[in-house]
């Protein structure tokens, strides 16, 4: 495999991977306060066809971005409150989400379809960076929102392992009643983390159809949501991993297709499972052993916390 | 005690949801009452007309329908997924409909079962292989427009390297490949066709990234059979050329897309249920050519040349008259084997069950 290639593959692997590290970064702000989100899907999906319709409403692809930041939230608005407030459970609420989106984006976006966007995020040039040898082309080549990306992931690693609020907000998904005693407000917390993983979910499918594609097709998603939450679990629910796990997630799909083109002949199928099988191994590595347990799933996850029932 | 309330808001927020969800599925179109003189008519949509693609194909040519026969009134019924199309049917039949439209080939079996249970009704199903006396099946010989479409790509490459989006390793899709593949040669016998597989009809961004990896192979014309016009894309990004496939696709990627390789369903239609009205319809196996006018190319791009138009028309004339097709021989396959001799041309049955690539082709069936 010559140099060229590899730096094409890699490269492909990250813008590729981006979509799902938003979607899973937000996912893992959701699942650490002990909430978790199935409808990240469906919160692609509409912050994807939101961003669209203001993309080429305003010819600005960052008011899209604002609006399907919003649209997510919105979304995780909505799952907040049955689950935190209502104490619903967390899987239905979520499905629902995921169904509703799929739904509610595609009657959205009947009249877009088609339609061409007239401002996609498009590659910048960074000085020196990009021109970098190798690593220039495979990290550096990109648009803004794969570049934010390097920044956002370090940036919750460090909110939630060495702030006090990421201390809070571990603490609430791990034992909310003890958080609660010492004075935190577990619905406020809660409340706060879950919509800002339907933002940061938004963003995800608005990477889709603001800078990847860019174009609105109905359910143009395809399945990048679900992939976002086997993710968090291959990241043991740490941001820096999901950076890292994105890019094997994204990378897998677009090496099948360079592979193909190189005609080395590998199942397509064994690759699409690859992410999988890789998410199963994690998991068994991470519940069998007591001592990797700790960097496990949060405790309190999927609980919905009721201060009468302490 | 809050559990049973939660409960229900809970209940109430999914059944608000899935209302919703329905909604925007959309529903048919208004019944109304009957008319001895009317026949009405039904359509069943695997996708919404919004695709851009199939089911827009397929939406325009019922249009074309109700303009040209003013007795005709229509019903259609959208986004059916396989296990809701018999239930659709039937409900189409029982609301009086005399002809009835199922356009996908997943709808194959629930159409032969509800059209046993109304036999006074004509069902009509696209794609699929199974008839009765009130069952035909419809299709169209898109290999032939494919064919065409190859000469202007043959023409068109500097590299004689052209990219071929593909869907799944199906027949129809690999005979779409090899007529493509001998209008390329045709033109330009040095040129090769490189075929990727995405194994799936539909994700933008896979068929884009796909379209990105024959690109970087060094493509510089990319063709494609999918229901998106994301390779479309592709091409127009990073400045090459693409031809587009279902329905005119120049609009999303003007300066890459010379022309399509289009549905024409109208035709068909029109002749369909006038026969029906008329009473001499009767079941058969329908495969459409080009000079019936149920395939044909999209207007096209700035960048065709009158030479290539040309050479499109020279073609287009013998496919038409019936004088030659597509696939005449000497045909060879990959691997050098002759598999048409010279003056012989395969027959239906064989174009119909097409498994290996010609000459000329890069790429692996068996996967």
């Amino acid at each position: 495999m010559s140099m060229d290639v590899l730096t094409m593959i890699l490269a492909t692997a990250v813008t590729a991977g981006t979509p799902i590290l938003y979607a899973a970064l937000g996912e893992v702000l959701c699942e650490r306060v002990g909430v978790l989100n199935l409808g990240v899907e469906g919160m692609m999906l509409v912050g994807a066809v939101t961003g669209f319709m203001v993309g080429v409403g305003t010819a600005n692809p960052w008011l899209g971005l604002l609006a399907a930041t919003l649209a997510g939230g919105a979304m995780a608005l909505i799952h907040a409150f049955l689950t935190v407030s209502l104490k619903a459970n967390q899987v239905v609420s979520g499905l629902a989400l995921t169904l509703f989106g799929t739904g509610f984006s595609g009657y959205l976006g009947k009249s877009m379809i088609g339609t061409p966007l007239p401002n996609p995020f498009k590659d910048v040039h960074l000085p020196v960076l990009s021109d970098l040898p190798f690593v220039g082309p495979v990290l550096f080549q990109h648009d803004m929102l794969v570049l934010a990306s390097y920044v956002l992931a370090p940036a919750l690693w460090f909110l939630l392992f060495h702030t006090r609020a990421g201390l809070n907000l571990r603490a609430v998904g791990e034992n909310p009643a003890a958080a609660d005693s010492l004075g935190v407000n577990v619905f406020l917390t809660r409340y706060i983390y879950v919509i800002a993983g339907g933002m940061l979910a938004g963003i995800g499918g608005a990477y889709l159809s603001l800078a990847y594609v860019p174009t609105w097709m109905e359910n143009m998603v395809a399945g990048r949501g679900w992939i976002a939450v086997a993710l968090v679990i291959f990241a043991t629910w740490n941001p820096l991993n999901a950076l890292i796990g994105s890019y094997i997630f994204g990378g897998v799909h677009a090496l099948g297709f360079r592979l193909q083109a190189l005609e080395v002949t590998v199942s397509p199928y064994f690759l699409k499972m690859l992410p999988y099988i890789l998410t199963i191994v994690v998991l068994i590595i991470v519940t069998r052993n007591n001592k990797v347990r700790r960097i496990g799933a949060p405790q309190a996850l999927g609980l919905p916390y009721d201060r009468e029932e302490r | 005690m809050r559990k049973w309330y939660s409960k229900a808001v809970l209940l109430v927020a999914v059944m608000f949801m899935t209302a919703a969800l329905l909604a925007g599925c959309g529903g048919g179109e208004e019944p109304s009452a009957d008319n001895s003189d009317k026949i009405k008519v039904g359509f069943v949509y695997i996708g919404s007309p919004g695709d851009a693609g199939w089911t827009y194909a397929h939406d325009q040519a019922r249009k074309a329908l109700e303009e040209a026969l003013p007795y005709v009134e229509t019903e259609v019924v959208e986004n059916v997924a396989d296990a809701d199309a018999e239930r659709v049917l039937t409900q189409l039949a029982q609301n009086g409909n005399d002809v009835i439209f199922s356009t996908s080939f997943g709808f194959m079996d629930p159409t032969i079962n509800v059209a046993k249970k109304f036999p006074d009704v004509v069902f009509l199903h696209c794609s699929g292989y199974k008839t009765a006396d009130n069952v035909g099946t419809y299709f169209g010989r898109m290999y032939q427009a494919r064919y065409l479409t190859g000469i202007i790509a043959g023409m068109a490459t500097e590299s004689d390297l052209i990219g071929y989006v593909a869907a799944f390793p199906i027949p129809e899709v690999i005979r779409g490949i090899n007529a493509f593949t001998l209008g390329v040669r045709s033109v330009n016998p040095d040129a090769q066709v490189k075929v990727v597989w995405t194994n799936t009809w539909f994700d933008p961004a896979a068929e884009k990234e796909a379209a990105n990896a024959l690109l970087d192979a060094g493509a510089d014309v990319i063709a494609q059979h999918q229901d998106t016009p994301g390779p479309q894309q592709a091409a127009q990004e990073r400045g090459k050329l693409s031809i587009g496939y279902n329905s005119d696709m120049s609009k999303l990627a003007p300066k890459a897309v010379m022309t399509s390789a289009v549905w024409n369903w109208a035709p068909y239609y029109i002749e369909t249920v006038k026969a029906v009205k008329e009473g001499t319809w009767e079941s058969s196996s329908y495969w459409g050519s080009m000079a019936e006018g149920i395939v044909g190319l999209a207007p096209y791009g700035p960048m065709v040349t009158d030479e290539m138009k040309a050479a499109v028309e020279e073609a287009k004339e013998k496919i038409v008259s019936g004088e030659w097709d597509v696939f005449t021989g000497p045909i060879k396959d990959q691997n050098g084997e002759l598999r048409v001799a010279e003056g012989e041309t395969m027959s239906d049955k064989d174009m119909l069950s097409m498994d290996w690539f010609v000459e000329g082709v890069q790429g692996n069936i068996e996967q």
